[in-house]
């Protein structure tokens, strides 16, 4: 077996964080998204910038606010200890919490996009039809949609088993809750251990690579919708 | 175009310029930050040369040694990464001793948290109690053996968090995510004290004791600001200094 049991526990783990990251990130983002390509607000640009924040924020800067903000005297940390949930950090609802706010612009970005690009028309003769407007959203908007939702699947999906700088900050490195692949290959490396690293950080660049070919492929065929 | 490549070159000229011979690259385990910047001070006021530190994880600096990193002098957290280095050729030969026996200690930014004989431990309803990765920092392997003399490692193995390096295990406990953790007593002593907080000094006995090395790197055998910090590490103002931090110097 080329990987050890710390291994597949946390790659199991980093699959699993991911899958919830994205779900997560699908239900919230897609009114955020919906939001932002069609509202006329003067909160549309700031709400922008900030969904687009983590883009250029170091993951330092966004593990370190969240280790202090989720801590025992920060205002997460105040609110989660009121609600009887303890604090956030170390856990994996913590690094939920962090990969949902770093994973953020790549879910949001295509689906925005993808809103913008439907156009006023099909909404109009949806509603000339008499379609409610949740009628219309679900049965016109959501299927022309569809490539900018499997676009945000698949990069906040990536995105997030790419995370490491977030996590190395508020997870503490506990195994099978908080140690994610990325930090389990950083763990290797310090000991020495270059085999195993090798292992994992080879099948991190097979699978990167498997996930832009899957995106890329689709859209020379599709043509570009995200 | 022209003058973007005349700029270039100006950069260029500047690059042997940036790396006189009275600067040395230092590469400085986490554990020896404070006493290092105070050290470095000193040495530029005396010396004339200047010390430009790099903090982090040894495991790390050795792999970037390793692979070429510009480290001409290295300050571990350990014994056997410089012996290592020196045994892969990357050290210059004789020019490796102890700088610093470092001390391991409980500590909470609680005062009155933890009591002198750090019974907490035993009793203690914390749930979270911060370590260095035993793995890779030698203050996290020290927890370790400490936790196995007291008996309580299985008992308290699922509340530890681990740091990347003790800085960070530092980090857990100050920003009060971890109600408690073991860190180098360098980081929470200052002038013979503990400067905040409660802390429990961990016996020498409880664990081996951390011999941590200084080697002179290949890249920094004929620079002269390297051998003068390797001396100036080993002449009395600097080993006072060091002890006032809580480290035992040989």
């Amino acid at each position: 077996m080329i990987f050890d049991s710390a291994d597949l526990a946390a790659i199991w783990l980093t699959v699993k964080l991911a899958s919830v990251t994205t779900v997560l990130l699908l239900l919230l983002g897609t009114p955020l998204a919906w939001w932002l390509a069609r509202t006329r607000s003067t909160w549309r640009g700031p709400i922008g910038a900030v969904v687009a924040l983590p883009l250029v924020l170091p993951p330092t800067v966004l593990g370190f606010y969240l280790l202090v903000a989720m801590g025992p005297n920060g205002f997460i940390g105040q609110l989660t200890q009121a609600l009887g949930l303890g604090t956030l950090p170390f856990s994996f609802a913590g690094l939920v919490v962090g990969s949902l706010l770093y994973s953020m612009p790549f879910v949001v970005q295509p689906l925005q996009n993808a809103f913008a690009a439907i156009g006023e028309r099909p909404l109009e003769a949806a509603a000339t039809l008499r379609a409610g407007p949740w009628d219309s959203f679900f049965h016109v908007a959501l299927p022309l949609a569809r490539p900018g939702f499997v676009t945000a699947s698949i990069l906040g999906f990536a995105h997030t088993v790419g995370e490491f700088g977030v996590v190395l900050m508020i997870g503490g490195n506990i195994p099978e809750k908080t140690r994610v692949v990325s930090v389990q290959i950083y763990d290797h490396v310090e000991a020495m251990e270059y085999a195993q690293a090798h292992w994992l950080a080879g099948g991190m660049l097979l699978f990167s690579f498997l996930v832009l070919l899957m995106l890329y492929g689709s859209r020379f065929r599709q043509g570009w919708q995200g | 175009m022209r003058r973007v490549r005349r700029f270039c070159t100006a950069l260029l000229l500047c690059l042997p310029l940036a790396a006189t011979a009275d600067e040395v690259q230092v590469a400085v385990a986490a554990n020896f930050t404070a006493p290092m910047q105070k050290i470095a001070a000193d040495f530029a006021r005396d010396t004339g040369h200047r010390a430009v530190l790099a903090f982090g994880a040894t495991g790390k600096f050795y792999a970037q040694i390793r692979n070429g990193a510009p480290f001409e002098v290295l300050l571990a957290a350990d014994e056997q990464t410089p012996a290592r280095l020196q045994e892969e050729g990357l050290g210059v030969p004789g020019r490796r001793f102890t700088y610093a026996v470092g001390r391991l200690a409980l500590w909470s930014p609680r005062a009155g948290y933890i009591d002198p004989e750090g019974r907490v431990l035993a009793d203690g309803d914390f749930r979270h109690l911060a370590l260095a990765n035993p793995k890779t920092a030698p203050y996290g392997a020290a927890a370790l053996q400490a936790l196995e003399h007291l008996g309580l490692r299985a008992r308290l193995q699922s509340r530890f968090v681990q740091g990347e390096n003790i800085a960070q295990a530092h980090q857990f406990v100050a920003s009060g995510n971890a109600e408690l953790g073991f860190v180098a007593l360098s980081q929470v002593f200052e002038q013979g004290r503990v400067t905040h907080g409660s802390a429990w000094i961990v016996p020498a006995g409880q664990h081996r004791p951390i011999r941590q090395d200084a080697l002179l790197l290949r890249r920094g055998e004929h620079n002269p600001a390297a051998q003068a910090l390797l001396d100036y590490l080993q002449g009395d103002n600097a080993r006072a200094l060091i002890r006032t931090y809580g480290y035992q110097v040989e």
